[in-house]
This record gives C-alpha cells, sequence and structure tokens, in this order.
C-alpha cells in the first residue's frame, strides 16, 4: 500500500472533502499561497480559489468568530490556528460561542466547524510554541476532541470532523507531520468514539494518545524482549472516549498506563485513570499511572525540554515496577 | 396615493412593534420584581426606534445578532410573545426550550442568530453571517446590535477589518445608550466611535436613536446598498436605556442623575414623539393609538399568564442538545 505523510494525508482530506461540498471553505493565517508553515495547504488555492482558501489577517479571535458565524448560516469552515498555543487567544468564540451555541438554542442552530491546530514539544520552539492544551478543549461540554496518531487517523478522522454537525477540534502533533505511514487510496473515514487496538498483549495495558502511541508501541517492544506482554491502545477521539475498547483492555491485563503529552495534572491521563478506577477498579492489581508533560513552562533547551516529555524508556521503567508490584509516583 | 396607503402602513407597523417592545419589557420588569422570573435581565425600554427602526429594513430572511440587553431585537425581528416570555421564564415551550434565557434568546425562524452574554461576542458570529451569504450567493444582509460598552472590546476591530477587506454585508449598529454597565462611557471611550470604522475605510454614519423614521431611511439606503455589494457600514445610534444595567439596578445615582432620566423620559421619547408625529401628519388619532397600546398590553397580559402556567422541560433535556445529530 502506499505510503504518504502525516501533512499529505490532511491535505488529502481537505481537498476530497472541498471537491464534495461547496459550502466547506478553509481559513486562517498563511493558508493561500504560503501553504501555512508546515506547508500542509499547499496547492489547496489553486485548485479552490481564494474564495474558499481564505488568508487572514493575524487575528486568531477575529477568524475564529467569523467561523462561528459563516458555520451557524450554511457554511461548514475549516479553520487552521497555525500553533496550538493561540487558542486561548480564541478561547471566548471556542467555548463560549462555538461550544454552547447548540445547546444555549435548544437545538436550533448547529456549529458544524473543524478548528485544526497542534501540540507537542522537543521542537526547541519554548514555552509559546510547544505546548499541548487538548484537555482544556475537552473540558469543555459541546466540543469534540480528536487526536491523529498517524497519517492514516489524521485523514481519516479530519474527514468525519469535516462531516460532524458539532464543532471538532483536531490536535495533530507538529513533529509528525513528515511521518509516513499507509494510507490506502480513495474514500477513508475513521469514526468517532471508537479505539484503535494497536497491539495485543496480555500483562499491562499502554494507553496512549497521539504521537504517545508511538512511544507506547516502542516501550511494548522493549518490554516485549523482558518478556512483558504489553497492550497498546489509541483512542483516536478523547471526546467521545471509547471506554468500552479501554475498559476490556484494563480488564484482561489488570495494569495500565496512559500516557499523554498535555501536562499531567487536571489532565487527559487523570481523566482516563480515573474512569478506569471508577470502571474497573476490581480488575486491577495495581494503580492506574498516570505519565503526562511535567508541569512546568516547556523550556527552551534541549537538555532541559527533553526530559519534560514522557519517553518510551521511562514507559518501560514504570512498566517493570507496576509488573514487580511497586507503588509509583511516575514523575 | 397607493404609495400613501403602504407608508401609513409602515408607519403603523413601527409604532405597533415600538410599543410591543415597551410592553414586553414592562411585563419582563413585572416578572422579576414581583420574584417570578429566574435570575435577572436587561431591559430595552427607551431604544425602541433603534431595533425597530433597523429591522423594519430588513426582511426575514436578513439576520442579526443581538446582545444581553436583546428583547427589543428578537421582538423588532417578528419574535412571537409567547415564546419569548417562555424562554425568560425557563420553560419548554421558550424559543430555546428554556435553555438560553433572557440572554440567549435566538430565533432561527426570524434571522435572529442569538442574544449573546459576552459583550461584544457576536461581532465575529455576525461577520461570519455576512461571509456565508456572500460566499454562498445569498443576498442577505446581517445587522450586528452592540452597545456603546463593546466598542472596547478587540474582536470588533479584528473583524471590522476583515469585513472591509473582503467588502461583507454587515451593518454594525453601535446602540450608544451613554453607559459601559455602570460607567459613563465618555469616561471609557477615547476619541469618536464613528472614527473606529472609518479608520478601517467603513463608511459610518451617527443617527438620532430616538427617532425611527430617521433611523428606518438610514437603515434602508444601507440595507439596499449592503445587497449591491457596497457593505460593510457602521452606523452610530445614539439613545437611552430608562433602567439601570438590569433589572436589579434601582438605586443608580451615584453614576447617573435622575435629572437627566427625567429628561430623555419628557423630551426624547421615542414612542411619545413618533406618535406625535403620527397624529400630525393625520396617520392616525390618538383614539387609534391609544386602543393599540391597549390591545398589545392585553396581548402582553394573556402571553406572561400563559408563560407562567408553560410547563418546565422535562428534567431528561438536560443533557440533550450538547452536541447536534449527524446523521
Amino acid at each position: 500500500m502506499r505510503q504518504i505523510t502525516l501533512s499529505t494525508a490532511v491535505n488529502e482530506a481537505i481537498a476530497e472533502e472541498m471537491r464534495r461540498d461547496e459550502t466547506i471553505f478553509l481559513i486562517g493565517e498563511d493558508v493561500a499561497e504560503a501553504g501555512t508553515p508546515f506547508k500542509i495547504t499547499s496547492g489547496l488555492v489553486e485548485e479552490f480559489g481564494t474564495d474558499r482558501v481564505i488568508d487572514t489577517p493575524i487575528s486568531e479571535p477575529g477568524f475564529m468568530g467569523i467561523a462561528v458565524g459563516a458555520a451557524m448560516t450554511g457554511s461548514r469552515p475549516i479553520v487552521d490556528l497555525m500553533f496550538g498555543d493561540f487558542i486561548f487567544l480564541i478561547m471566548d468564540q471556542l467555548c463560549n460561542q462555538a461550544a454552547k451555541t447548540h445547546y444555549m438554542s435548544g437545538g436550533k442552530l448547529n456549529v458544524p466547524l473543524v478548528l485544526r491546530t497542534n501540540m507537542g514539544a522537543t521542537r526547541r520552539s519554548a514555552a509559546q510554541h510547544s505546548q499541548s492544551l487538548h484537555a482544556i478543549v475537552a473540558h469543555i461540554p459541546g466540543l469534540k476532541v480528536a487526536m491523529p496518531s498517524s497519517a492514516l487517523e489524521a485523514k481519516g478522522l479530519l474527514k468525519t470532523a469535516i462531516r460532524d454537525n458539532n464543532p471538532v477540534v483536531i490536535f495533530e502533533d507538529k513533529l509528525m507531520y513528515q511521518d509516513k505511514a499507509e494510507v490506502p487510496e480513495g474514500e477513508l473515514l475513521i469514526p468517532f468514539g471508537v479505539a484503535n487496538v494497536k497491539r495485543e498483549g496480555a500483562d499491562i495495558t499502554l494507553v496512549g494518545t497521539s504521537s504517545m502511541v508511538q512511544v507506547a508501541e516502542k516501550a511494548a517492544e522493549i518490554l516485549a524482549a523482558e518478556g512483558i506482554s504489553a497492550e497498546v491502545i489509541d483512542p483516536r477521539t478523547i471526546v467521545p472516549l471509547d471506554m468500552d475498547t479501554i475498559n476490556t483492555s484494563v480488564r484482561k491485563t489488570s495494569r495500565c498506563i496512559v500516557i499523554d503529552e498535555g501536562h499531567q495534572s487536571f489532565g487527559i491521563t487523570s481523566e482516563i485513570a480515573s474512569r478506569i478506577m471508577e470502571q474497573s477498579f476490581y480488575y486491577l492489581d495495581g494503580p492506574v499511572v498516570r505519565m503526562g508533560a511535567m508541569d512546568v513552562p516547556i523550556p527552551f533547551s534541549p537538555a532541559l525540554e527533553d526530559i519534560t516529555v514522557p519517553t518510551p524508556e521511562r514507559v518501560v521503567a514504570v512498566a517493570r515496577r507496576l509488573m514487580a508490584g511497586e507503588m509509583i509516583n511516575a514523575t | 396615493m397607493s404609495d400613501m396607503k403602504t407608508n401609513t402602513e409602515d408607519y403603523l407597523r413601527m409604532y405597533r412593534q415600538m410599543v410591543r417592545i415597551r410592553s414586553f419589557e414592562d411585563q419582563a420588569n413585572q416578572l422579576y420584581l414581583s420574584a417570578k422570573m429566574p435570575g435577572l435581565t436587561h431591559m430595552y425600554s427607551g431604544e425602541e426606534a433603534v431595533a425597530v427602526g433597523i429591522c423594519e429594513a430588513l426582511k426575514v430572511t436578513d439576520k442579526i445578532t443581538s446582545t444581553h440587553r436583546g428583547h427589543g431585537h428578537c421582538v423588532a425581528k417578528g419574535a412571537d410573545f409567547k415564546q419569548m416570555f417562555c424562554e425568560l421564564l425557563g420553560k419548554e415551550e421558550g424559543y430555546c426550550r428554556g435553555k438560553g434565557g433572557s440572554m440567549h434568546i435566538a430565533d432561527q425562524s426570524n434571522g435572529n442568530l442569538g442574544a449573546n452574554a459576552i459583550v461584544g461576542g457576536s461581532m465575529g458570529i455576525a461577520t461570519g453571517s455576512a461571509l456565508s451569504a456572500k460566499r454562498l450567493g445569498r443576498d442577505d444582509v446581517t445587522v450586528c446590535f452592540f452597545g456603546d460598552g463593546a466598542t472596547a472590546q478587540g474582536l470588533m476591530y479584528e473583524v471590522m477589518n476583515m469585513a472591509a477587506l473582503w467588502s461583507l454585508p454587515i451593518i454594525y449598529a453601535c446602540e450608544n445608550n451613554g453607559y459601559s454597565e455602570y460607567t459613563r462611557t465618555d469616561e471609557i471611550a477615547a476619541g469618536s466611535i464613528t472614527g473606529r470604522a472609518e479608520a478601517f475605510g467603513i463608511e459610518a454614519f451617527k443617527v438620532d436613536g430616538q427617532n425611527v423614521l430617521a433611523v428606518n431611511e438610514l437603515a434602508q439606503k444601507l440595507v439596499a446598498r449592503c445587497r449591491k455589494g457596497e457593505g460593510p457600514f457602521f452606523i452610530e445610534l445614539e439613545t437611552y436605556r430608562y433602567h439601570g444595567h438590569h433589572v436589579g439596578d434601582i438605586n443608580r445615582e451615584y453614576y447617573r442623575s435622575k435629572d437627566e432620566e427625567k429628561g430623555w423620559h419628557a423630551d426624547r421619547d421615542p414612542i411619545t414623539n413618533f406618535s406625535k408625529w403620527l397624529i400630525s401628519q393625520g396617520i392616525a388619532d390618538q383614539d387609534e393609538l391609544d386602543s393599540m397600546q391597549v390591545k398589545i398590553k392585553s396581548e402582553a397580559t394573556a402571553a406572561v399568564a400563559y408563560a407562567l402556567d408553560a410547563h418546565y422541560p422535562d428534567v431528561r433535556e438536560v443533557d440533550m442538545h450538547v452536541f447536534a445529530e449527524t446523521p
């Protein structure tokens, strides 16, 4: 099967959907001729014109608000937010307006829009261009949150998001844009709320999101060599969250580490761990362990930055201790 | 002669709509004072000529966005009393099934995209509605209502910039009632308000917001120009809110004198002044106008009684409408 980069997968998803539905337009900073700083939307303006691939001023709240209003009136905008860190600039439009409009109107108004943005540290971009802020969005009722872990998910989840009648936020890991994966030609839709069992195992479950799926898979390989059989689960969307697949796995393995690149405190790892403990407590042989980014602003220095995020080696170390029945304080 | 007749009907409809807003607000205030309404509300009384003058220049398919002081916009755009009072009281038959309340009333059937409890929060939505209309080839015009207080929000400048760059069919209607919550607007607004729109190359106008004919005449011109692709436009409407910031803001002499309030009531009431004009032009006599008022008041009273008796939503509705269905 052909292999394409995550960047190409996103580009294909947008182009295919825009060909299918005239009401879709793309809006954001430098999305047209520049194709974004990551060159993800290159070529789209040539095919669809500046009427549908709309460059904006550097006005994130402005174009986000415009997208909300357009979505309420028959359009299906795809918003490109250049860095996930800029989500703080658009919080009112995203969380007070987009998320609540359907509910506040008693179901009469819809906001079918997609906000594409990114996440991920270790790019030497320092504290304001490296954050993984999906937990903040996931906290607000009315927003769906997708976290693709490869080019395949990037394409399939984005196409599903574009067809969803709700605001959907997609966090792509900016370090994975050039990573290739097998992606079939033609239509590809990945449903929301369906986790993917990436690797089957019997002794311990590793739940990972986005790039942490790769971290979990590498950790599973190392553990396999030591005779520990790890199961790896990629939830793919955190809102909605497929707890059935996670619970089934944890009830089988009796141990679990949840790995995510958001800050560990009050984050996705806490939410998933707490649901496992509520729903599968009597099947567990040890505490569910959270591994998130350290609770520090992302530092610039490579010597510091690299230790802020979970690595396969650290996951392996925690897994060994869990298997040995030790108490864990992961960070 | 046929033109005259049409105008007569238009004038009387504008009068009726202003009286409907005033009656609605009088009832809403009573609901608050008698502790029958949950929460607070913000009265539009005194500003009727703004909403009516503008909305009477719009078609049902044209869109508006409204504010926390939004009952007037909702009535003027064609909403029904019963569904509005039901919404104010949190009842199932309300426009939003009781989930929005006074500050979030939306009436999609008449193009009202909703009131907004974030000051200036709907400016992006209104501008996006105009972008949709232009892109999808509809001739809709969108009016973004907001108060003078919202001119202090950065969002306004971001979206006016884009509306001007993209020639969007939108009218930014600034209802300048002189007070930004509990503070005089001249204490928080530097320079000129229309000058801010003009900085983006947007044609801006100032009009007496107590004169429904002046407002309507300007709105008709600008709506027609928007439909021809000449938008966006900006209007500053000088007006006055009779009540405080909200219904509970009763002791307000620390920021606004009673004399000032009396002066606006006596000299610049939009309904009283328009009724004098209607009589002087021979369009209606005092008896006709009085009987219209009585009829509207009884409609409002009946709608309140209906809403007080109406059902609350079933508790099972609490987690409905968080997400829309996707077929």
